[in-house]
């Protein structure tokens, strides 16, 4: 799991790459409350997360509470194939409340 | 998928393979009686934890696979379904490419286009088997409606409420795969992840799981299933599954037994489509109003309250928890270890009696009493600790000879012909390495007999015999050995046609007039086969001399018995250890030798007046002709002879012998040494150990002697 994060102005982005799991959540978890603390406006890209298990949709979740908490925006956002299955899976496409782009090949989505 | 779960792998594959064992034993154990329910569930179950535990690995292939086989075997556990022939074969078939599929997640196998078709075969076979599976559906529906009763809500599907425990991620288990794998017993509808659980930043452990899940889901499975799903996190999580069809006022239960907030649970449910807000909010009145009459309702019995409405739920449950129990009990009861670790606990055996037997050699000389008296309490626990250690590596030889009901199954379709397999003295135990060694001699000889032995149906008929042939598998134990027999019921050997082909290759001359053990004994010959007609069965690349060579590597013997027209019996004669025996220890001239104790019979003084004739021998044993075989001759020993000779009556495999020998030493604890390849072609001499001088003994191989010395007196008898 890597975290890359560039500046566009007031917005911060993050770009997040490899399996975003329980192996790397005691890592991702500080690194994301201090990005969040950088910036009023986040935009977190899931476009190269591979895979994602509970952990990580938990620290999403917290993220985006805290986000909403402290009056920030938190956007996410280029759902990778593995993200899109399990926000599906678990009904969190609108609790995030972000656009999400379906893949355009229906095997590219896992079977359920 | 890229998995590291190390352990609980491991675990997986080495219990899937234990369940597939299992599930070929229900098989074969049904192909013989169709109605065995206890055998139908037994592959069921074993089908459904496969699938289950395979599920948690996100092993996709494998629980699709599974899934199809399972349906099918389903609908077979509810007598929807006819047990036939072709369906067990499916059936093995499936457990086949399962245990395949197992190899290759194991790294055992490679994923090849033969296995992906083989797959696609299977499933569509068994897919012909789920053909009016939806002309079911209704049914089970029913079932489930007709033990609630009230006021029904409209909704069809299962309603269940997850909350998972904090621990279950730092278990390596990750509660979407539970979710996923819920997925495949029928179409979730609705799910709702509640994040109520969730801490403030500060307070979250990235490691924990905080989730909760309301989940709606459409499925013929009953509740015992769904619940099945969450067997593995069962201690470590909330689980609440209501049936189609609950009554409201079971979701105003499951609201007050969840942790979160009611009112918030109620917009949830609402949302699910389980209740609608009317029926909520009068329910809820009910409720409250209750509530303020008496105090509020506790936990516990709302909970015996909903189990009244489900006592088919509590029934289940509990058989399962009553299994898992045993199923521990029975874990904790075993420990597996390293058959390296217990080999070298046999070595530093082996050397404690030999420097045992030193000290004791040393306490004799010295005349030293005290000591010589703790030397002899210490040889005992030796002894003990010697038995104990072996003890070790004993199994049963059940397992072995339980693999040959497959390969009796498979063989008998493959030739045509209808044969019964008989399973004797499965308890019998053996040393390990002797079990690991004997499979391959013991696959030949079975084959062998269906294949040669046992005649077609048409010849049995004609032959007045039963058309279904009988193939035997007994063990028992016998002077300090094992037997295995294999027997069939079949036409026996052909004496003339071994005579004949034995002439041809030059083995026996013309005019050799041969008793039937010899003739038989021809057949493990090199190059030697009485079969003219080549089927794919014999040429399996081990002849029969190489399950000779195999036998004898175990220091074991191999006898044929054979009637003509009734069967044949093969019969392997093995040591049960090779490591460390009873020996019985002896001098001739100045060497010594052992023989193991359990073939001694009985020592007696040889007369000086006996019979006595150059290099032929033989004893009037109370009435009974023994032959006797001088151990110095056969040896070419020169020394000195002691004043008396003895001779030690030896027996093996039912037959005895004289060993005259110089003096008799006595019991002796020999841990056997094999001979060097240079010492390979001696006969007569099965080992050596080391006495505790320091000084070399030989191990006799005694059913050699026996030969040597019964060819003597035969010659004798003759000449």
């Amino acid at each position: 799991m890597e975290l890359s994060s560039e500046h566009h102005e007031n917005r911060l982005c993050l770009h997040a790459v490899g399996e975003m799991t329980i192996y790397d959540a005691a890592e991702l978890k500080p690194a994301l409350l201090e990005a969040l603390g950088q910036s009023d406006e986040i935009e977190i890209n899931l476009s190269g997360i591979s895979e994602l298990d509970t952990s990580g949709v938990q620290l999403l979740m917290l993220l985006k509470r805290e986000a909403v908490a402290a009056g920030k925006k938190l956007t996410l956002s280029g759902h990778s194939p593995a993200v899109l299955d399990v926000f599906e899976l678990l009904g969190l496409g609108c609790w995030f409340g972000d656009p999400q782009v379906l893949p355009t090949s229906a095997t590219e989505r896992r079977a359920a | 998928m890229n998995l590291d779960l190390g352990d609980a792998l491991q675990t997986f594959f080495a219990e899937s393979r234990s369940l597939l064992q299992d599930m070929e034993e229900g098989l074969l154990r049904l192909e013989s009686a169709p109605d065995d329910a206890e055998a139908i569930n037994a592959v069921f179950r074993a089908a459904h934890t496969i699938k289950g535990s395979s599920g948690l690995f996100g092993l996709d292939d494998i629980v699709a696979f599974t899934h199809k086989a399972e349906n099918v075997l389903d609908r077979v556990r509810n007598n929807e379904l006819a047990l036939s022939e072709d369906l067990i074969g499916l059936f093995l078939g499936c457990r086949d490419h399962i245990e395949r599929l197992v190899d290759i997640t194991a790294g055992a196998a490679e994923m090849d286009a033969d296995t992906r078709q083989q797959g696609e075969a299977l499933a569509s076979q068994l897919s012909q088997y789920m053909g009016e599976s939806a002309a079911m559906l209704p049914v089970e529906m029913k079932d489930a409606v007709q033990c609630l009763g009230g006021e029904q809500m409209a909704g069809d599907a299962w309603h269940i409420s997850l909350r998972f425990g904090r621990g279950v991620l730092k278990d390596g288990m990750d509660p979407l795969s539970f979710i996923r794998y819920l997925g495949t017993l029928g179409e979730i509808v609705h799910l709702t992840t509640l994040d109520d659980a969730l801490p403030a930043a500060e307070g979250m452990d990235p490691e924990s799981s905080y989730l909760g899940f309301e989940i709606r889901l459409r499925s013929n499975a009953d509740k015992a299933r769904i619940e099945g799903v969450f067997e593995f996190v069962r201690d470590d999580c909330q689980l609440y599954i209501l049936p189609p069809g609950s009554r409201v006022a079971d979701y105003v239960n499951l609201i007050e037994a969840l942790p979160e907030n009611s009112t918030r649970l109620g917009e949830i449910l609402v949302a699910c489509g389980a209740v609608t807000q009317r029926e909520l909010d009068a329910s809820l009145a009910i409720q409250e109003s209750g509530s303020t009459q008496e105090s509020v309702q506790p936990l516990g019995e709302i909970l015996v309250e909903r189990q009244v409405v489900q006592p088919e739920l509590v029934g289940a449950a509990l058989t399962k928890q009553k299994e898992a129990r045993n199923r521990q009990a029975q874990e904790a009861r075993f420990v597996r270890v390293h058959a390296d670790k217990l080999d070298s606990l046999i070595n530093l055996v082996g050397e404690l009696v030999i420097a045992g037997a030193g000290v004791g050699l040393m306490a004799a000389r010295n005349k030293d009493g005290a000591m010589l008296e703790s030397v002899s309490g210490m040889a005992r626990l030796v002894e003990d600790i010697r038995d104990g250690a072996m003890r070790l590596r004993m199994v049963e030889i059940g397992e072995t000879f339980n693999r040959f009901r497959r390969v009796v199954r498979d063989v008998s379709k493959e030739i045509g012909k209808d044969i019964d397999l008989v399973i004797g003295g499965a308890e019998t135990e053996l040393d390990k390495t002797v079990v690991d060694k004997i499979g391959d001699p013991l696959t030949h000889l079975v084959r062998n007999a269906m294949d040669h032995g046992i005649e077609s149906a048409e010849v049995r008929l004609s032959r007045g015999k039963p058309a279904k042939g009988t193939l035997q598998l007994n063990a028992y134990h016998e002077s300090g050995g094992i037997v295995i027999e294999v027997l069939d019921d079949g036409g026996g050997l052909n004496r003339e046609r071994i005579l004949a082909k034995a002439r041809d290759k030059g083995l026996i001359q013309a005019g050799d007039n041969l008793a039937d053990r010899d003739v038989w004994n021809l057949i493990f010959e090199p190059g030697f086969s009485t079969a003219e007609q080549v089927s794919n069965l014999s040429g399996r690349g081990v002849g029969m001399d190489v399950v000779r060579r195999n036998i004898e590597a175990l220091r074991g013997t191999v006898e044929i018995d054979s009637h003509e027209g009734v069967g044949s019996t093969f019969r392997i004669r093995l040591p049960l250890t090779l490591a460390i025996i009873d020996g019985f220890l002896m001098r001739v001239a100045d060497s010594h030798y052992v023989v193991p104790l359990d073939m001694v019979l009985e020592c007696v003084e040889l007369s000086t007046c006996g019979d006595r004739n150059e290099g032929c021998d033989y004893l009037n044993l109370r009435g009974e002709v023994l032959p006797l075989l001088r151990v110095k001759d056969h040896f070419k020993l020169k020394g000195r002879s002691g004043r008396r000779e003895n001779v030690v009556v030896v027996t093996s495999a039912g037959r005895k012998a004289g060993l005259v020998v110089d003096e008799l030493k006595g019991e002796f604890q020999a841990v056997i040494k094999p001979l060097g390849t240079l010492f390979e072609r001696i006969r007569g001499i099965s080992g050596s150990t080391i006495l505790g001088s320091g000084e070399v003994a030989l191990v006799l191989d005694v059913p050699a002697l026996q030969d040597e010395a019964a060819r003597a007196g035969s010659s004798c008898a003759t000449a």
